[in-house]
């Protein structure tokens, strides 16, 4: 039953994705990208990991993904014109099977884990609560880089209103 | 997902059962508030609203949707097709799904065997108590963010100025009154220590009755709960915040290019958002199906929840439309900061009142 939702699930997921490279349609790419962070909420959810999943939709599917389809509405782009590959294209396709290589060199390099399960098994998760969970850890072993992608985020936003504005 | 095949056959029977009578119920609520509001608006403005069709025009809902359906279809030759066709579909679906996490009355039993009447639940005999989605109140956060796709592609799909204005207009105030909405339930969040609609539910019970709901619990969650509706207002883009289907300017904005059903559907999932609305503010501030015992809990809600619904037409019935630079600092400027104190004001109170 699992392995059957699994397998529906991921070639939707798949599918989308690659829709998203092939669309002509900028705004069809984008539809599908959402379409493919939905899925991965929906593996959040097989994984227990309702939180994860809630915020993977708020997040990236909710707003930022929201944020693109304006951008893209807004510079008016119908649909793909001019050159369809230039030098642009051809080093960042390097690059991308560069990391494809890598990513596929760590796969097949690694070791099973070992028999037994860590701490967090899916019984403790239902008992004890993915949110609290998740807020302990991060509030209390990860404070540290927290507080710093909260500065960072500060930061992002204080250069947003620095360029948008012109007069401060 | 294993331990779904280990469930017992009535369990299958309990969720199919729930969700249809859900879903229908939802539909006639959705298709009869369309008449109640001309019937309310009609009244508060000493008119008899619709008499015709039917005693007291009770069959105009049925009339309504019969004339859109054998409407013809018109697709404009410069839109896109596909974006075009599938946004009411984005529209209309997470209005109606946000119902699965919504408590809508107290346990039942039904041949031995305990029913939460909750879709997305079950009673487990072993522990005693109701599992439910624990993240409930963000899932609901989730699909409203979903729903602003529907609007977005309506726009730009018709290629018309007025639906990209109106489409623009309705997405950029759902994204900012979603900030302050989501910032105003934090405060029942500190309240009830659980993220789950049941538990929230249940911690809104006791012996003092209106005094157990969050609404009255202090002062803080009072405000919280006053914003979040005006907040809800505003995201399912209702008078006085209708901008984005402003007639007088822009041509009922992002549906002008829509005709038949299709048309209808937008009309359904903004009323179906009203109805999803309404049921969310009953459940986090309104005690959710609590209330005296004589009568069942379902009765309370749907009292509650239409309660709410006939605030919302008096609303309409009673405010004039907002300028779009006023609703925008409504929403950044007002609302917005008074949410942020409001969570550190309503953390004080948990810390020193308990």
């Amino acid at each position: 039953m699992e392995t059957l939702f699994f397998t529906i699930v991921a070639a939707v997921a798949v599918l989308s994705s690659i829709l998203v490279i092939t669309c002509k349609n900028p705004i069809n790419s984008a539809l599908s990208l959402v379409m493919t962070f939905f899925c991965l909420a929906t593996f959040y959810v097989m994984l227990d990991a309702q939180f994860m999943a809630a915020i993977q939709v708020i997040v990236y599917a909710g707003a930022i993904m929201v944020l693109v389809v304006f951008v893209i509405m807004l510079l008016n782009i119908r649909s793909e014109t001019g050159k369809r590959s230039n030098h642009a294209v051809a080093v960042s396709s390097i690059l991308a099977f560069l990391v494809l290589f890598e990513a596929c060199y760590f796969l097949f390099r690694s070791t099973p884990a070992k028999e037994g399960m860590g701490p967090l098994t899916s019984s403790v998760i239902e008992q004890v609560g993915h949110t609290e969970l998740i807020g302990k850890a991060m509030y209390s072993e990860f404070l540290l880089p927290f507080e710093i992608t909260s500065l960072l985020l500060l930061v992002a936003i204080i250069g947003a209103v620095v360029l948008s504005k012109k007069k401060i | 997902m294993d331990a779904l095949l280990a469930l017992p056959p009535m369990y299958y029977v309990a969720m199919v059962a729930k969700v249809l009578v859900a879903f229908v119920f939802v539909l006639l609520t959705v298709a009869y508030a369309t008449y109640a509001e001309r019937k309310v608006i009609g009244f508060m403005q000493v008119r008899l609203g619709p008499m015709r069709t039917g005693p007291y025009g009770l069959l105009q809902p049925i009339a309504d949707g019969l004339k859109l359906f054998f409407k013809e279809e018109i697709i404009p030759k410069q839109a896109s097709t596909f974006a075009f066709l599938v946004a009411p579909l984005i529209a209309l679906v997470p209005a109606f799904i946000s119902f699965a996490v919504i408590p809508f009355g107290g346990n039942i039993e039904v041949f031995g065997y305990t029913i939460p009447l909750q879709i997305a639940s079950v009673y487990d005999p072993q522990v005693g108590k109701v599992l439910d989605l624990n993240v409930g109140v963000l899932y609901i956060l989730g699909m409203a963010s979903l729903g602003v796709y529907g609007i977005v592609l309506a726009g730009w799909a018709s290629n018309s100025k007025y639906s990209l204005l109106g489409g623009l207009r309705a997405s950029a105030q759902m994204i900012s009154y979603e900030l302050a909405a989501g910032l105003a339930i934090v405060s029942i969040f500190l309240m009830s220590g659980s993220l789950s609609l049941n538990q929230i539910v249940a911690d809104q019970a006791g012996a003092f009755g209106v005094a157990g709901w969050y609404l009255f619990r202090n002062p803080f969650t009072f405000l919280a709960g006053i914003i979040f509706f005006i907040c809800s207002i505003a995201e399912i883009n209702r008078t006085p915040f209708d901008l984005p289907e402003a007639e007088t300017e822009l041509v009922s904005g992002f549906c002008t290019e829509y005709s038949s059903m299709k048309y209808a559907m937008f009309f359904m999932a903004e009323y179906a958002n009203m109805v999803t609305v309404c049921a969310v503010t009953t459940t986090l501030f309104l005690g959710g199906w609590q209330g005296p015992a004589f009568l069942p809990g379902w009765v309370w809600f749907v009292a509650k929840v239409y309660f709410l619904i006939f605030c919302c037409m008096w609303i309409r019935a009673t405010y004039p439309r907002y300028r779009y630079d006023q609703l925008m600092r409504l929403g950044w400027k007002v609302f917005l900061p008074i949410t942020l104190v409001n969570v550190v004001a309503t953390a004080l109170w948990v810390m020193v009142v308990g």
